[in-house]
């Protein structure tokens, strides 16, 4: 029998960004005992990158806002392949989960009467964007950690979660490892709420840190929890690609909300190019008109900057692709030009874009202010995850709820910018409050020793193979493959071809070996975590094979249109009975009448 | 620095018993930071090479350590900012007990912040249970939310690096981050006897060195500590005041 230490909670939380912090504080909140697990330590969470903001109709900036604008801007983005009701839900709570930050000592940056100042995003119709500058994800995660290390919550840092414990059908706890010493803990639990964010580690060109591995899919999916809409990957449009080192790294969208223009190594505006028919009476039709907008012209559509970010990601590869891109393989993207339009635009874009003045000074000897910078896409966020009730967040498997990045459903086929942040707080709250009802209506599971055994003897097994392969080696083999498989254009062929490659990978990873012992040792952190990054990049090969269409974030170039025969339904993965991974297509949830009453009233 | 040299890193490993300098050579492009070369080192030489990182952005705070000496975020530190004729040395900050190679027991910080007094909000000015506040009311506090707890100050203060009083003083980083309590607008909290007895504000002699390496660039010593300071002079040092507070029991500004 393997060593290990257990601990006993009603509710247990993988993950601390925004999502699980939320959950965890709800959970408390409802009189039940909460442990919180996170890969690192509190507060260095994805979530703390977030740049531009959280997006909530509070209407404080252009009171035509509301949540039947927000939720129809939703749905228009994502296609409307999204879990409607969960788009309800969102637009109508954002603004209360805004103001409860705000009542636990956020501060957002204020209009000129003292209220939350909101700023124009991709895809939405008015500024909606709760912000404090380009750092909004900071205020987010100190805010709530601050909060929550006030509210009985037992705290497990640098633990990292390999498996799910099962009592029949239901979930029992989680199983894992501590960094530090690597000593086995496992959690027993009535319920388990997945806030584990995203996949991006799967692709070479990434916004997405080490911890983005696709755990909670692959550790739900295990388990037996049907994951949905897989195949949507979200390339945001503007990620840095010069220096080498630093490609990938974003550059948030609220440089464009501020006016900056995507320009080509010809100077030309090509974003006035190609505007889709969906977009084109909410579009300006020339630079003049986009310039009136974002400095707050109610009468003014936006500049095609800010269409949604597939649409852009597309546009920018066009130009690239004909031969019309920047030295390094992207465009530029110039906020250096509002000096034509402000006395005082150098001041205004450090004040606005704090972060971004920094990271280009620092890493790239660009000033922002003087010069354009150069921009391609990445891979930075997955639409797709563990598919839940809208209203609970529960999974299939009962006692296992998802929110967050992780959770699939809210964003459909495309991501709306700041609609994440938002998303995080009203369905980490929805986690927390039905997981805490779950555990205390149905009490804990049974713990079975066999599946811990089996967990250890797994996470132990890299230590047998010490002249194994290097993990490293095949997590980066992955990576590229991904990218250029699976990446932002893709085809029948390469994506059948991610699928084989997939299968070699596997066997390569099952021989990866590690050096060392079990304290804070990376290479076997990375050699546990291979096998995740395979099950999820699997699931999106798959589900992007079975898409015969071009739809949002999924781009085929073999169908590069619309196809009303694919407009139905989203694709759905689970584990068969051999281990196996199956995809099927669902009918999507229906839209009652009175919402999509809403969408039609909206245009 | 041309294209492609090859540069020598002289990393120290081990844990919290015993530890050595390795050295490791690795090829330095363009562009690099010191985070990208210990990557490198990992995925070619030592993939137990122990440290910590997320964002690669200087966003998070996770990735500190001293290099050649100075405390810095490994993921801003570019390679053609550093001499690369000598090896470069790598250590984890010694302010805090090692774990293992580059990466520290900071958990002292999390329990500092536990004790402080949490944010207080006065009633809500609006229906709706909103605030009104004015930009400029909140650029004060917003100033020391930047903070990404990388916890640089900690590592380069005197008085936990060299004096060891981490039992008694908070550190630079649970200064500002008491100030940005005490001068958040919606506060009502008073934290100044705590300030004074607990976190031991009068231990800092103002040497500023905090300020320095903050790479959030919070001017952590003239806009945080002397202001507090001077409060406290004013609340519990000053007869006028002393007497005023028979009368007025609390104040905040
Ligand atoms: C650079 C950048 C900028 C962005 N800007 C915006 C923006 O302006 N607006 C917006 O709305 N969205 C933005 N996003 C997206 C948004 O930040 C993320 O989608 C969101 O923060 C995810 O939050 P989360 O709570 O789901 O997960 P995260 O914050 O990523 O937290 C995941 C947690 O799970 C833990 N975890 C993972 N696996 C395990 C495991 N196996 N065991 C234990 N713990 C585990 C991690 O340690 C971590 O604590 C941005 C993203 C990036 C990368
Ligand atoms: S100014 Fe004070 S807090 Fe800062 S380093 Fe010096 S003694 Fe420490
Ligand atoms: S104040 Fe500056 S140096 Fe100190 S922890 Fe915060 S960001 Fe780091
Ligand atoms: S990795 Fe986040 S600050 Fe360096």
């Amino acid at each position: 029998m393997s060593n290990f230490t257990t601990h006993e909670f009603d509710v247990i939380v993988i993950g601390a960004g925004g999502a699980g912090l939320r959950a965890a504080i709800e959970a408390s909140a409802q009189g039940v005992s909460v442990g919180l697990i996170c890969k690192s330590l509190l507060g260095k969470a994805h979530t703390v990158m977030a740049e531009g903001g959280m997006a909530a109709a509070i209407g404080n900036v252009d009171d035509r806002d509301n949540w039947r604008v927000h939720f129809s801007d939703t749905m228009r983005g994502g296609q409307y392949l999204n879990n409607p009701r969960m788009a309800e839900l969102h637009a109508k709570e954002a603004p209360d989960r805004v103001r409860e930050l705000e009542a636990w000592g956020a501060l957002f940056d204020r209009t000129k009467d003292g209220k939350i100042l909101q700023r124009n995003f991709g895809g939405h119709r008015y500024p909606r964007l709760a912000h404090v500058g380009d750092r909004t994800g900071l205020e987010m995660i100190r805010t709530l950690q601050d909060y929550g290390i006030h509210q009985g919550i037992e705290v497990f840092m640098e633990h990292t979660v390999t498996r799910l414990l099962m009592d029949g059908d239901r979930v029992a706890g989680a199983f894992g490892y501590d960094r530090e010493l690597g000593r086995f803990r496992v959690f027993r639990a009535g319920a388990v709420v997945l806030a584990t964010g995203g996949i991006g580690r799967a692709f070479k060109i990434t916004s997405n840190s080490w911890e983005y591995t696709g755990d909670g899919h692959a550790l739900a999916y295990n388990v037996g929890a049907e994951l949905v809409d897989m195949e949507f990957v979200q390339f945001h449009p503007t990620g840095m690609v010069w220096p080498p080192s630093v490609k990938g790294i974003l550059v948030t969208e609220g440089v464009r909300g501020e006016g900056g223009r995507l320009v080509n190594k010809d100077g030309r505006r090509f974003m006035f190019d190609d505007i889709p028919d969906l977009y084109k009476n909410q579009t300006a039709t020339d630079p003049e008109e986009g310039w009136r907008y974002v400095t707050g012209d109610k009468n003014a559509n936006r500049p095609p900057e800010l269409l949604t970010r597939d649409h852009v990601a597309r546009c920018i590869v066009r130009e690239v692709r004909e031969g019309r891109g920047s030295p390094h393989g992207g465009v530029f993207l110039d906020i250096a030009w509002i000096k034509e339009k402000l006395p005082n635009a150098e001041e205004h874009i450090k004040k606005k874009l704090p972060s971004m003045y920094h990271q280009f000074k620092q890493l790239a000897n660009v000033d922002i202010t003087k010069e354009p910078m150069e921009v391609g896409p990445t891979t930075h966020y997955v639409m797709g995850g563990v598919r839940v009730d809208g209203d609970t967040q529960m999974s299939n498997v009962p006692g296992l709820f998802a929110a967050g990045e992780v959770a699939g459903g809210l964003h459909g086929a495309n991501r709306l910018g700041g609609n994440s942040l938002s998303d995080l707080v009203v369905f980490g709250k929805r986690a927390g409050e039905y997981a805490a009802a779950f555990a205390k209506d149905k009490g804990r599971g049974a713990l079975d020793e066999s599946q811990v055994n089996d967990a250890a003897t797994e996470a132990l097994s890299p230590f047998d193979r010490p002249s194994g392969e290097n993990p490293y080696t095949i997590q980066h083999d992955l990576q590229d493959m991904m990218q250029e498989r699976v990446g932002i254009v893709r085809t029948e062929a390469e994506m059948a071809a991610a699928v084989d490659a997939l299968g070699g990978l596997r066997q390569r990873a099952a021989g990866a070996g590690v050096v060392g012992n079990r304290e804070y040792n990376p290479g076997w952190h990375t050699a546990l975590d291979l096998a995740n990054l395979l099950t999820v990049s699997e699931a999106v090969a798959r589900c992007g094979l079975d898409r015969q269409e071009s739809r949002g974030a999924h781009f085929r170039e073999d169908f590069p249109a619309k196809d009303e025969g694919h407009a139905h339904h989203n694709t759905i993965v689970s584990r068969g009975d051999d281990g196996s991974m199956r995809v099927r297509r669902e009918a999507r949830n229906p839209l009652p009448e009175e919402l999509d009453a809403i969408i039609k009233e909206m245009g | 620095m041309p294209e492609g040299t090859k540069v020598t890193f002289r990393v120290s490993r081990g844990d919290a018993q015993s530890s050595e300098f390795k050295d490791y050579t690795t090829e330095v492009t363009a562009g690099m930071v010191v985070l990208d070369a210990i990557h490198q080192i990992q995925a070619e030489s030592a993939p137990d090479l122990a440290c910590r990182w997320n964002c690669k952005a200087g966003k998070c705070g996770s990735c500190s350590a001293e290099i050649n000496g100075m405390p810095k975020l490994m993921c801003m530190t570019r390679m053609d900012t550093i001499d690369t004729t000598q090896p470069v040395t790598v250590e984890p900050m010694r302010t805090f007990p090692r774990i293992r190679d580059l990466v520290t027991n900071v958990s002292w910080n999390y329990e500092v912040k536990k004790k402080i007094k949490p944010f207080k909000p006065r009633k809500p000015d609006a229906e709706d249970g909103s605030w009104r506040m004015h930009q400029e009311d909140v650029e004060r506090s917003q100033e020391f939310r930047k903070c990404i707890e990388c916890f640089l100050c900690q590592d380069v203060c005197h008085v936990l690096r060299d004096h060891h009083k981490h039992a008694e003083f908070a550190g630079p980083r649970f200064l500002i981050h008491t100030a940005q309590l005490e001068m958040h607008p919606l506060d009502t909290e008073d934290r100044l006897e705590q300030l004074k007895d607990e976190q031991n504000i009068g231990y800092c002699n103002i040497t500023k060195c905090c300020t320095k390496v903050c790479p959030e660039h919070i001017t952590i010593t003239d806009n945080a500590i002397i202001p507090l300071k001077e409060r406290i002079v004013d609340e519990f040092y000053d007869p006028l005041t002393k007497l005023f507070r028979i009368f007025k029991p609390k104040k905040k500004g």
